[in-house]
């Protein structure tokens, strides 16, 4: 009965239906929250939305945080951590660098292709050891962490790439633009549409949901668990590999600290878009908008006239409010759900 | 089921073997199932039941042995290889994923897709449609799964094996957690499949179900195969006879005890909306039976008395002196023990061995300057053990590898340590099997024997008849008739759960 109330019912409403999940979406709230952000922060100074300079912060300043924080938020949804992004960031961007000194006549995507498959590669070796030696991923990515911003360190030494090093044209991707738009968030938009298909559209993407939801219900649904641990993983290197690519565009100076500390960025960017820091929940949507908030807000707490000294605290509030506003909406759902069963008993 | 008879059996098992290490978990499995048939599978606990259905599932991987599907010698090396070949398992407890929708757990891993690798929602959402109409389920297809009843779980495995086309549905214990309704729909839908020409093996602690559901049964006992009968020509005692190898005179072993002072009085207990007024005593060498439906609130009580949980109004008193509510460790002291109902969740710590398991309540006493050695523990838990005859290998033995019968042992075993006065012990044999059962039962027996109150929960009805010398009854968190041994039968038990103590009076008023 009930079933054939909702065939009946659906087509028609199916649109409205659609429009009423997607407002009540964990992710409509952060972009409201983001609008609200944007909105204080031109009020007090208009200069934030409406200068040049401003407006194309607005877009760029994200625009690598979002690639990082969507490869991260696809390992969380396996339940795994990826914490060496910020270091794969920090190699493959030196990378860049070298390429171009050191090969001066390899065409500019042959360098970016190199530098993502260096990432992924990176990235491989996390998957590899969490999903075959069956160690957290805190505790190998931590190790990783460490020894990639060590190799790091030792090949870099005190040296430092310029932008003089780099060619013209290379450089131009991160000051171009289409239709006001910088080119680099375009790239970072359409990697992010890409992921988000895969994620909710295809066995693999799904399976990374349902592995994160219950890794041992996994196993006896026969998933093939250590394919898409590793597979999650060496997306997040390449993904993290492809932002040290795009930092170097944009940045034209790149050091052995390229990257310090984005891994934390990118986690919290994740949670405070709804990912569940324990799996099976939240989608890559969010975890971009995280990005813009947190990116946005870093920015705009100056312009408000918060203190330095605040800011760092304003961002840790955000996250422990966002992972606290799930875990109280997901317990109240469960009651409900609860309750509901106890009803109908 | 004539036509059954001439194919080849639908999963077919000869002289299947397993062993983990030194421990060998199967001897000899053989099992013959036909299409069309349900076909239970009985034995106690630890008898390897569990490791042939795994072995079936493509969970492990047997040692020895062969294994036919229609016919064909196959050898499954995962879950996905036995889903594949269309065999299903629905585990006791059923393993899905709560942070997804209801549709998504029936297609996980095979959701049937369209271009480019996209998967076709529409079409599995008339699928599930389908399969819930053909099942007779009412649930909404785009909830999660979080929430669920135990029975909407394995509504959806069923319906997982149902749309995998499954030849082989093999159900462990899935009556384990339901209520009588839920049973009832089980077994409706159970044969249906049967009827569709599929195998099932069903298998279950209660005689009275696999009687009611089955066509033939095959018992094993100790890793090793003992026989197959069809179940019109067998009945309950023999069966039980062949499971343990031996006849059960007496169940429920009952020894005389000296009935001596008052150990436990409860009085006026009542925590509103979870049990009202609830008074009796416990006197030393007495067992009291609590007795009631599932949700008549008697855990409740219990765990009220030991302090777990708080309560409003009323007195618990041990040896005539109060015991302050809500603090378990007073009650400890005062000489309370409680087994609980879910031995797993909260009697034990499944990744600790069994010395660190039978020591746990004792730490206090066996400690020296606060420190715990692994020998000071083993040797406060070595008597217990032995006295117990709990069958682990060693004293470093996890638990959680035990069967329910040793697992419950070593709960008992950590509660006797503390020397209690009165012993609690809610469903003192769930799960466990008939050997075992009377094993605790003359535990029991020979406790209050010793001077010893035992207060026992219990929903086996012939066991609150045979072990107690006094059936408390509550119905919905009140008590409705205390009865003495003598005058206890299965109707004024059951009626005293069933109706309200003042319920005739109403009506005639």
């Amino acid at each position: 009965m009930s079933t054939a109330q909702v065939m009946s019912t659906e087509p028609q409403n199916g649109f409205v239906r659609g429009l009423r999940k997607l407002a009540s979406a964990r992710e409509a709230s952060i972009l409201l929250a983001l609008a609200i952000v944007v909105l204080i922060a031109t009020l007090r100074n208009s200069n934030f939305l409406f200068s040049p300079d401003g407006y194309r912060d607005l877009w760029l300043t994200p625009s690598l945080l979002l690639l990082v924080a969507v490869g991260q938020a696809v390992v969380l949804i396996t339940r795994n951590v990826d914490l060496s992004v910020g270091s794969v960031l920090g190699l493959s961007a030196y990378l860049t660098g070298r390429l171009f000194i050191d090969m001066p006549g390899l065409p500019v995507i042959v360098v970016m292709l190199i530098a993502v498959v260096f990432g992924a590669l990176l990235g491989f070796v996390n998957g590899a050891l969490v999903a075959f030696a069956r160690v957290p991923a805190l505790v190998i990515t931590l190790g990783t962490m460490y020894a990639y911003r060590g190799i790091n360190v030792l090949w870099t030494g005190s040296d430092r790439i310029n932008a003089s090093d780099m060619p013209k044209e290379f450089l131009g991707l991160g000051t171009a633009q289409i239709f006001t738009i910088p080119v680099l968030t375009i790239i970072s938009v359409v990697v992010l549409i890409a992921v988000a298909w895969w994620l909710r559209n295809t066995r693999a993407g799904r399976e990374n949901y349902a592995i994160g939801s219950d890794p041992a219900a996994a196993e006896l649904y026969g998933l093939p668990v250590t394919r898409r641990v590793l597979t999650a993983f060496v997306l997040s290197g390449a993904l993290a590999g492809f932002a040290g690519v795009l930092y170097a565009a944009r940045y034209g100076t790149i050091n052995s600290q390229a990257g310090f500390g984005w891994e934390l960025d990118a986690v919290g960017a994740a949670v405070i878009g709804g990912v569940a820091i324990f799996g099976g929940v939240g989608t890559v949507w969010g975890a971009a908008i995280g990005a813009f908030l947190l990116m946005t807000i870093n920015r705009a707490l100056p312009v408000v006239g918060v203190p330095d000294f605040w800011q760092r605290a304003v961002v840790g509030v955000l996250i422990i409010g966002a992972i606290v506003l799930d875990r109280v909406l997901s317990l109240r759902q469960h009651r409900k759900l609860i309750e509901e069963r106890e009803v109908a008993q | 089921m004539k036509r059954s008879q001439t194919h080849a059996p639908a999963l077919e098992l000869r002289g299947v073997a397993k062993a983990f290490g030194q421990v060998v978990a199967l001897r000899d499995g053989q099992l013959t199932l036909q299409p069309g048939s349900i076909h239970a599978l009985v034995g106690e606990n630890g008898a390897g039941k569990s490791t042939v259905v795994k072995i079936i599932a493509g969970l492990y991987r047997r040692d020895a042995g062969e294994i036919r599907l229609n016919g064909e010698l196959v050898d499954f090396t995962s879950t996905a290889e036995a889903k594949q070949a269309g065999i299903a398992v629905i585990y006791q407890e059923p393993t899905l994923f709560p942070d997804l929708s209801v549709t998504e757990n029936i297609f996980m891993g095979r959701q049937p897709v369209g271009t480019f690798g996209r998967i076709d929602r529409s079409r599995m959402r008339s699928e599930v449609e389908s399969l819930f109409s053909q099942l007779g389920v009412a649930m909404d297809p785009d909830r999660t799964a979080d929430g669920l009843s135990i029975a909407d779980q394995q509504m959806i495995e069923i319906a997982k094996a149902v749309s995998l086309d499954a030849q082989v549905l093999i159900m462990d214990e899935p009556t384990a957690a339901l209520s009588g309704v839920e049973v009832e729909r089980l077994f409706a839908v159970a044969r249906s499949l049967r009827d569709e020409g599929r195998a099932l093996v069903f298998i279950s602690h209660r005689f009275d179900e696999v009687f009611d559901l089955c066509d033939t049964i095959t018992v094993m006992r100790d890793g090793s195969y003992v026989s197959t009968t069809a179940t019109a020509d067998t009945n309950p005692e023999k069966i039980v006879a062949e499971m343990v190898g031996r006849e059960i005179t007496e169940l429920f072993p009952k020894l005389e005890a000296e009935i001596g002072a008052p150990l436990l009085e409860v009085e006026g207990l009542t925590s509103p909306g979870i049990f009202n007024d609830i008074s009796f005593t416990v006197r030393a060498g007495e067992i009291v039976g609590l007795a009631g439906l599932v949700g008549a609130g008697r855990s409740e009580v219990a765990r009220a008395i030991f302090g777990v949980d708080g309560y409003r109004t009323g007195t618990v008193k041990v040896d005539g002196k109060r015991v302050a509510p809500g603090k378990p460790t007073a009650a400890m002291r005062a000489g309370l023990a409680l087994v609980p109902e879910d031995r797993r969740k909260q009697g034990l710590v499944l990744e600790e061995s069994v010395a660190r398991n039978t020591a746990a309540a004792i730490l206090d006493s066996i400690s020296k300057l606060g420190l715990i050695t692994t020998g000071a523990e083993n040797r406060a838990a070595r008597p217990w053990s032995e006295q117990l005859e709990v069958k682990a290998n060693a004293m470093t033995t996890l638990v959680g590898t035990l069967s329910g019968g040793n697992q419950q042992k070593v709960v008992l075993a950590k509660w006797l340590a503390t020397n209690p006065k009165v012993l609690i012990i809610d469903e003192p044999t769930r799960g466990i099997d008939v050997g075992t059962k009377s094993e605790v039962h003359r535990l029991l027996s020979t406790l209050a024997q010793q001077g010893m109150g035992v207060l026992m929960i219990s929903s086996e009805l012939p066991e609150v008849l045979g072990m107690a010398d006094r059936v408390v009854v509550m119905r919905e968190g009140r008590i409705t008739a205390t009865i003495d041994r003598e005058q206890a039968t299965q109707e004024n038990v059951m009626h005293a759960a069933t109706h309200g103590a003042n319920e005739e009076t109403e009506h005639a008023a």
